[in-house]
């Protein structure tokens, strides 16, 4: 039987971009679903999100998606975040009026603020919106992907780890955030990587053939 | 080094192919939308902006079907404007594959539509497209109007205020096009660039009037957008995006190579 890739549906979103990314890099199954037995038979899952994180975790909660991605994470299976998916894995967020989140990772989201400037003291817009620059560790995730590749992001909200041994991954837009976070078989990108071309593409086709272990 | 100067190759798009008319009146054909954005896609576009004209008169399926095709061959940001009126027509333009909507007319006639679109789908992607015109006369200090139905018909709504207004609301980036100089080849509309840049706090895309690479340049180093968009002068191969990209970073431009 071919290996399962799940991106879980809780109805944030668009999963068609993240399904036909998938689709291109790799020749399992992929399932776009809210179904938890359906989820837990997967040999990888997706975890994406987009929107305002309160509208997120206020679906995961009603959904029961708290309960099954945790098991799914124990459980020693790959599993990806995108986005506010990456975001709602980390302790709190300060948006939505100051969000609780899944606690799985150390750290907090913070805001770009209204007066985020750049290196020449330029204002820089918010939303962080654009191709900008991912500084890597050395994870089988980045493999093939060389240094300082840049991926489209587009988020007002930032992760800012409190444990550095958690962070895959770095970007630079008037402060210095997390790009990518991760432990064991946990990893979690604040980026698009289904709409980052080519380097976007084989970070997907890395995930669908990692096994878990960093 | 950091953000990188977006290039969006728009697909004004009519019955299904991609068009671009010279102040939207003598319009030529230059193919096939899917084909199109594939070959975009191929030569690093940093985005793709599909504008469905025929919006407002006809059926929209054909346009979800193609929308639906062009996104799951590409895989790089993709914004779909034209007759976008209901929150229901932004979540079929989700569904299909879209990453971001452009909100024009229905914004002017309501404005609280951005704000209901933004809180239920995000600013991310929410683009409120405005097409500007000069009001203000030889000797008046500058003055742009908004103008709808392809700038026909002019609103009186001051085109600096509507902007700020639009980004309060939720909008999470402003698609700005000179109606002008959409068509001229004469470049962007620069002081209507820079003054709409300074008065919001989101990104701006530049549209309306490239017509060389020194436009793309001007309209970064001088409008102060976040990223420029064209039509005509990629889609009849006069530049590739490749070009522009090197146009540009030889003259200081960050740009995504």
């Amino acid at each position: 039987m071919s290996e399962t890739v799940a991106v879980i549906d809780y109805g944030m979103g668009n999963l068609h971009s993240v399904a036909s990314a998938l689709g291109k890099v790799c020749d399992q199954q992929v399932l776009v679903s809210s179904d938890p037995a359906e989820i837990a038979r997967a040999d990888r899952v997706i975890f994406p999100g987009v929107g305002a994180i309160g509208d997120c975790m206020g679906e995961i909660k009603r959904l029961g998606v708290d309960t099954l991605l945790r098991e799914q994470i124990a459980s020693g299976k790959p599993v990806l975040g995108i986005c506010v998916g990456m975001q709602a894995l980390m302790s709190h967020s300060a948006e939505s009026g100051n969000t609780t989140c899944l606690d799985v990772l150390s750290g907090n989201v913070e805001f770009f603020g209204h007066q985020l400037k750049g290196d020449q003291g330029e204002v820089l817009k918010v939303p962080h919106m654009g191709w900008n620059q991912v500084h890597h560790n050395d994870h089988p995730l980045w493999a093939d992907i060389a240094q300082d590749s840049r991926f489209y992001f587009v988020h007002s909200y930032y992760v800012q780890s409190t444990n550095t041994e958690q962070v895959m991954a770095s970007c630079h837009y008037g402060v210095s955030f997390a790009a990518a976070v991760g432990r064991s078989n946990l990893f979690a990108v604040q980026f698009h990587p289904e709409k980052s071309h080519t380097a976007g593409l084989q970070l997907l086709h890395n995930f669908v053939r990692w096994n878990g272990q960093s | 080094m950091g953000l990188a100067k977006r290039i969006i190759p728009c697909l004004d798009v009519d019955n299904g192919r991609v068009v671009k008319g010279v102040q939207f009146v003598d319009i030529r054909d230059a193919g096939d939308p899917v084909e199109i954005a594939k070959r975009y896609n191929e030569a690093g576009a940093d985005e793709i902006t599909f504008l469905d004209i025929t919006a407002s008169h006809q059926g929209r399926d054909t346009t979800v079907h193609t929308v639906e095709r062009i996104a799951s061959e590409v895989f790089i940001p993709l914004t779909v404007g034209g007759g976008i009126r209901s929150n229901d027509d932004i979540r079929r333009m989700l569904n299909a594959g879209a990453d971001k909507v452009g909100i024009n007319s229905a914004a002017v006639h309501n404005p609280d539509f951005v704000k209901a679109a933004s809180d239920r789908f995000g600013a991310q992607c929410i683009v409120v497209a405005i097409d500007a015109k000069q009001v203000s006369g030889a000797g008046e200090p500058l003055r742009w109007e908004i103008f709808t139905h392809g700038g026909r018909k002019p609103t009186g709504i001051d085109a600096i205020e509507w902007a700020a207004r639009m980004s309060e609301y939720g909008a999470g980036e402003i698609l700005l096009t000179s109606m002008d100089r959409d068509g001229t080849k004469n470049g962007f509309d620069l002081p209507l660039t820079s003054a709409i840049t300074a008065a919001v706090p989101i990104p701006v895309i530049a549209s309306g009037g490239v017509g060389n690479l020194q436009h793309l340049v001007d309209g970064v180093t001088d409008g102060h957008a976040d990223a420029v968009l064209a039509a005509s002068i990629f889609h009849f191969g006069e530049y590739t995006v490749a070009e522009a990209k090197a146009y540009m970073q030889e003259r200081g431009i960050e740009v995504r190579l």
